[in-house]
């Protein structure tokens, strides 16, 4: 900018071009070698934010996420429906709300809920989800009770062939519920045969075993209707069995966010979908500054 | 703040994880060992519990009560066969006598390959081929953007039968692709950046409930600082 001004064209317009370029590109270079964990803060501080100040968000329900809860809400009270919880603590902050809001919607419908797992820790997190959903006033107002209204069979190990024998007979497989008593002693599970006595099989799932398995034995081999709540991960690896083997599927926390909202039972999704809409909105952004950082340095790069 | 013992200790074990971000140190190798033997221990109680002790050990028990009595053959014996089975697996400790390891093995690749081979032709390929071949074009009227159409158009299923088309010319090596098949198969290409595209989304995505699971358990649980 100090040099002469050239004696054709606005004098300096070129240098100053040149100069705000080299400052762009000097920017671009300093953002290329930011240190990492910045970016962790970033993303922590837009997680945290709006879990104190509890910013909710609207949020629009898919027709997946409309399957399920209108596969439960058409079956008449009395029905069975089996819940398979088939996941473990590490899963719990996007599956334990599809747990909990399936729970509600059941218990309010006066179904009658068969809890079990082929996780080992899927049957606690079905108690924890229990004691949450026995909590809502619509579910409290009709006071059920374990052993009539609903019960929890436990883990059965075994992956897919539980599925498969629980199609010839519940009651071999489960002799004894959670807590080891047997279950002829619980009304609940009268006239529980096979997969012909349950309406409705709701699996939430984090991996092997869970959906797939649930969908192949239960839905395709015995005809039972299935449907899924799964980690987000895994989500698009079943979207190929919605809707003719999947009544519906809910993917991750967003699923969860619209099954509480089409259910009409508001919960954790809900509080926790502001944060990840903000975490997403951070991370692209980074993305973008990157992109932009990688294309005005790119012509410095040696060429390989 | 919280009074309990134990949700200190999974915040404090929730901190150490965390601290790998910052860099690598011994408490976050603490805390993974403690995280991988836990769940080992977990596991093996869990399995011994649920599995050896009610299937095998009071079955054979049983069984064996019930010979007693001359109640004669006890259908329950046949758990002998598994239990056998089982220590035979464990024989693979031993490296001079491993090799018995591969009898209980092969039976349960057999298993598995019998109980799945019909279940995995129905649903993951005769249904899903069902699936996708549906009327792309059905009676009644139709509408292309703001063109009215004199038919109707599924365009979701056009859409996916396209994505399913294009994506299989892609991994179908006997022809070059070249000309029409060469454009079929850049297209199945685009389909399959598309499909990892929205399956990186949704890792992201689930990474980040992990996270929001967890701030929400330190905020919360621990600290009591949320409503």
């Amino acid at each position: 900018m100090t040099g002469r001004a050239p004696k054709h064209g606005r004098p300096g317009a070129a240098a100053v071009g040149t100069t705000v370029a080299g400052a762009a590109v000097a920017v671009a270079e300093r953002m290329l070698r930011i240190d990492r964990r910045w970016l962790f803060a970033f993303v922590t501080v837009a997680v945290s934010l709006p879990l104190f100040f509890n910013l909710q968000q609207h949020v629009a329900v898919t027709p997946e996420a409309r399957g399920v809860r209108d596969a439960v809400a058409q079956l008449p009270p009395g029905a069975h429906v089996l819940l398979a919880c088939d996941y473990d603590p590490g899963s719990a902050a996007e599956l334990q709300p599809m747990t909990v809001t399936f729970l509600k919607q059941a218990l309010s419908q006066r179904l009658r809920v068969i809890v079990m797992g082929l996780w080992p820790q899927g049957p606690p997190q079905a108690d924890l989800a229990l004691e949450e959903a026995l909590r809502d006033p619509a579910v409290a107002a009709l006071a059920p009770r374990y052993g009539i209204d609903y019960i929890n069979l436990g883990f059965q190990s075994g992956n897919e062939v539980v599925i498969q024998r629980l199609g010839s007979s519940i009651p071999a497989v489960f002799p004894r519920d959670y807590r080891g008593t047997p279950i002829a002693q619980f009304p609940i599970m009268a006239g529980v045969r096979d997969f012909s006595s349950i309406a409705y099989v709701f699996n939430v799932s984090a991996g092997y075993p869970g959906t797939v398995e649930w969908v192949q034995f239960a839905g395709d081999r015995f005809h039972a209707h299935v449907g899924s709540g799964t980690t987000a991960v895994s989500a698009p690896l079943y979207y190929t069995y919605y809707p003719a083997q999947l009544t519906g599927l809910l993917g991750g926390m967003k699923g969860a966010a619209e099954y509480e909202v089409a259910a009409g039972f508001t919960g954790k999704a809900m509080t926790y979908m502001f944060s990840q809409s903000l975490s997403h909105i951070v991370v692209v952004i980074f993305i973008l500054l990157g992109n932009l950082a990688f294309l005005l340095t790119r012509s410095r790069r040696p060429q390989p | 703040m919280s009074v309990d013992v134990g949700i200190w200790i999974g915040a404090f074990l929730t901190l150490g994880i965390f601290s790998f971000l910052y860099r690598d140190n011994p408490v976050y190798r603490a805390c993974e060992a403690v995280f991988v033997g836990v769940s080992a221990g977990y596991w093996f109680v869990s399995l011994f519990w649920q599995n050896v002790w009610p299937k095998l050990i009071l079955n054979l028990r049983d069984a064996a009560g019930a010979t007693l009595h001359g109640a004669g053959w006890d259908e329950r014996w046949l758990y002998l066969i598994a239990g056998l089975l089982g220590v035979m697996m464990l024989l693979r400790l031993a490296p001079k006598i491993g090799w018995i390891s591969r009898w209980p093995l092969a039976f349960i690749v057999g298993t598995t390959a019998g109980l799945y081979f019909i279940t995995y032709l129905q649903s993951n390929a005769i249904s899903q081929v069902h699936d996708t071949l549906v009327p792309l074009v059905t009676a009644g009227a139709g509408r292309f953007l703001f063109v009215p159409l004199p038919f109707h158009v599924d365009w979701n299923a056009v859409f996916i039968f396209l994505g399913t088309f294009t994506g299989l010319v892609y991994f179908f090596f006997s022809v070059e692709h070249k000309g029409a098949a060469g454009k079929a198969a850049r297209t199945g290409t685009y389909f399959l950046m598309i499909t990892f595209g929205a399956s990186f989304g949704y890792t992201v995505m689930s990474r980040m409930s992990l996270l929001i699971g967890r701030l929400d358990f330190l905020f919360g649980q621990w600290l009591g600082l949320l409503r």
